[in-house]
């Protein structure tokens, strides 16, 4: 008993060494401290006060401290002494429908370029002091300012950009790769995957017609929608990130994707290579707003303006890997990453490209039935069938119950 | 009313994240954007008519072959002995140990063209069979994942039938034949009860086993309901719509099944 409790405490002691080594190994690691840009921001204001701010962001969008890449969010907390609640979301529409719903209250956001124009336009978007983000006029590219989406640059801060292109195996297709015919090509049926997402999809559809992806006119999206029906027998599956397996295992052939996550792919199948089409594309910009209904603003920018400090802004670029709006984050990349013609393509594609704008609720819809209309490959049922059944199943079941009764009145009348 | 007091937190729970839900599902399949009463989202589900005859398909082949595979199971497994139950009942729990995504996500690298299976048949000089992205891998899917919870009820009731009532049967006579129909199958009826009723009604709202397996082109109404929270337009007011008539529809089956159990038991007693 007694060597028990010995070997327990010895035990406890051991743990508890252990873990203070742990605790004690990374802060030793990270005495090489960085350097931040702090004139004309006060990031001590909030030291002390026990402010957190919540960031609700796309997965994998921001440097985590792996690979000896920068902690972000350790760091601003290092800096500032504000406390960072960081939480992931994976579509726009969900990030939408959580705000919508007012559970919880985010200070940091980042929506896409059509999803900040709706939120904008929904009066849910608080705007910006861009006193406490120097590095804004200091650091972001001009080219990503007052942005159609939000015209006037009062409310967002672009955080990385990108376009979407065609990922394909070399070993697979033989054909030259320069337009979206590819994907509606026979000789690849079944090795196709295609957006599971209805906005990207509709843009390449009409993008093939030779329409905009920001098209309200009914018939465009209709013709549009039947072109994704005819495209479905060649498709493989509908997809999103089960990309990154299908196409680097050699499962699937063709793909349009993010511009940002083929150098992922790339570096787990050499032979994925990466195309624009002719017909032109989209580019899509995520970009850092501050939701009206959020806990402190201030600190939401300071927050901002941290992520758009150079030596921040470049570590993301190099976990995310999407194209950087950020000047002294370009500054700080060497040769190669600034010429890589599929982060950095020339005017020649981005011109030909088009950004999502928010499209009006009844087109949205409208968008909608459609896309679950090719998903869903309905042959005319009977509409009847559905009620049929209910008022059928209730017939049943009241005559089950009836006959039961009169047998059990009769049993008991018998006896 | 003392003795009802522990199951209060039950209660509560109930009260606040079951009942406040459904009352809350109603409000919105009834009411439009600003609020005001309609019945339009109810007569718009008939669009989708083909999609929940598809997915109440799938669900009862999934029910069916669950059932078909646990029962024999069940029943030889309660015949054993104590230990080797808890060590299989331990196998059948196993992969409930593991996340429910990452189960399906496994299933996808198996079925693949060039995934494990494809590649042991290619060894075998059989030709790639395509399995996944097809109604048959999204079946596989479902019965991978639910059947444990047709396992484990139906065990717990065969357990309870004694050796002696089996003996009993053969000594007036009954044939194994007779006294599966006549005595094993009345007593593990309400096994069976419960076991459909844990598969078949998560099989017929499932939404990622279609995506996964499925290969996102043949959608499900689990689908197609996350697409009017999630997709292009945010339409709480007809995913509650569509929802509220699966619901009706699962609850009709389940009473409809259960009518013929009672009924049924009737005609065996009396």
């Amino acid at each position: 008993m007694k060597k028990n409790r010995l070997f327990k405490r010895v035990f406890s002691l051991l743990l508890c060494l252990a873990l203070l080594l742990c605790a004690a190994c990374p802060a030793l690691a990270e005495e090489d401290g960085y350097e931040f840009d702090t004139t004309g921001v006060d990031y001590q204001k909030f030291r002390g006060q026990n402010v957190s701010i919540n960031v609700y962001n796309w997965g994998l969008y921001i440097a985590e401290g792996e690979d000896e890449s920068m902690n972000v969010c350790k760091e601003f907390e290092k800096l500032t002494g504000i406390k960072v609640n960081y939480t992931n979301f994976a579509t726009n529409e969900e990030m939408y429908a959580k705000l919508k719903s007012g559970a919880s209250k985010y200070d940091v956001i980042f929506p896409s370029d059509y999803m900040v124009g709706k939120l904008i336009e929904e009066g849910m978007l608080a705007e910006l002091n861009f006193k406490n983000i120097p590095n804004y006029e200091r650091y972001v590219d001009d080219n990503f300012k007052n942005l159609e989406y939000d015209p006037e640059g009062k409310y967002s801060v672009a955080y990385t950009w990108g376009t979407v292109g065609i990922l394909y195996n070399t070993a697979m297709v033989e054909k030259e790769v320069n337009s979206w015919d590819i994907l509606w090509d026979m000789d690849y049926a079944g090795q196709i995957l295609m957006f599971n997402n209805s906005r990207d999809a509709f843009g390449i559809a009409l993008k093939k017609l030779g329409y905009s992806m920001n098209t309200t006119d009914k018939d465009q999206l209709k013709e549009a929608a039947d072109l994704l029906k005819e495209q479905k027998p060649l498709v493989q599956a509908y997809v999103m990130d089960e990309i990154f397996d299908k196409l680097g295992a050699g499962e699937a052939a063709i793909a349009p994707y993010y511009a940002g996550d083929y150098a992922l792919i790339k570096a787990d199948n050499p032979d994925i290579a990466f195309a624009f089409p002719e017909e032109g594309t989209n580019r899509f910009v995520d970009a850092a707003c501050v939701p009206k209904d959020c806990n402190n603003q201030e600190a939401a920018e300071l927050f901002i303006n941290f992520l758009n400090d150079p030596a921040v802004a470049y570590e993301n670029f190099e976990t995310i890997g999407y194209s950087s709006p950020n000047t002294g984050a370009l500054e700080l990349m060497d040769e190669e990453e600034k010429a890589d013609p599929v982060l950095y393509p020339g005017d020649k594609v981005l011109e030909s490209a088009e950004t999502f704008l928010n499209l009006d609720d009844e087109t949205n819809e409208y968008m909608q039935q459609l896309w679950i209309e090719v998903l869903s490959d309905d042959q005319n049922v009977n509409r009847w069938i559905i009620p049929v059944f209910v008022a059928g199943a209730v017939a049943v079941s009241l005559f089950i119950n009836v006959r039961r009764s009169i047998k059990n009145r009769r049993k008991r009348y018998e006896k | 009313m003392k003795s009802k007091l522990p199951s209060l937190p039950y209660l509560i729970w109930m009260a606040v994240f079951i009942v406040v839900p459904v009352g809350l599902v109603l409000y919105f399949a009834f009411t439009t954007q600003d609020g005001t009463f309609t019945i339009e989202n109810i007569s718009q589900v008939g669009q989708y008519t083909g999609v929940l005859l598809r997915s109440i398909w799938l669900a009862a082949v999934a029910t069916v072959i669950c059932l078909l595979i646990a029962y024999p199971l069940a029943f030889f497994l309660s015949r054993t002995r104590a230990s080797v139950q808890r060590t299989f009942i331990m196998l059948v729990m196993l992969p409930m140990w593991m996340n429910f995504l990452l189960r399906t996500y496994a299933w996808m690298t198996l079925l693949e063209n060039g995934g494990l299976i494809n590649k042991f048949l290619g060894f075998l000089g059989l030709g790639p069979v395509q399995m996944i992205n097809t109604s048959g891998a999204v079946v596989l899917g479902m019965v991978y994942n639910y059947l444990p919870f047709m396992i484990l009820p139906l065990h717990s009731i065969m357990v309870k039938i004694e050796n002696t009532t089996l003996e009993a049967a053969q000594d007036l006579g009954a044939n194994w034949l007779q006294s599966f129909r006549r005595v094993v199958f009345p007593l593990s009826l309400p096994g069976v009860m419960t076991g459909v009723t844990m598969v078949f009604v998560p099989a017929i709202s499932t939404f990622i086993i279609s995506r996964m397996l499925g290969g996102g082109g043949n959608s499900l109404i689990g689908d197609i309901i996350e697409l009017q929270f999630i997709g292009a337009s945010y339409n709480p007011h007809m995913g509650s719509a569509i929802s509220l008539v699966l619901m009706v529809i699962v609850l009709l089956c389940m009473s409809l099944f259960n009518q013929f159990d009672s009924s049924g038991k009737e005609g065996i007693y009396s």
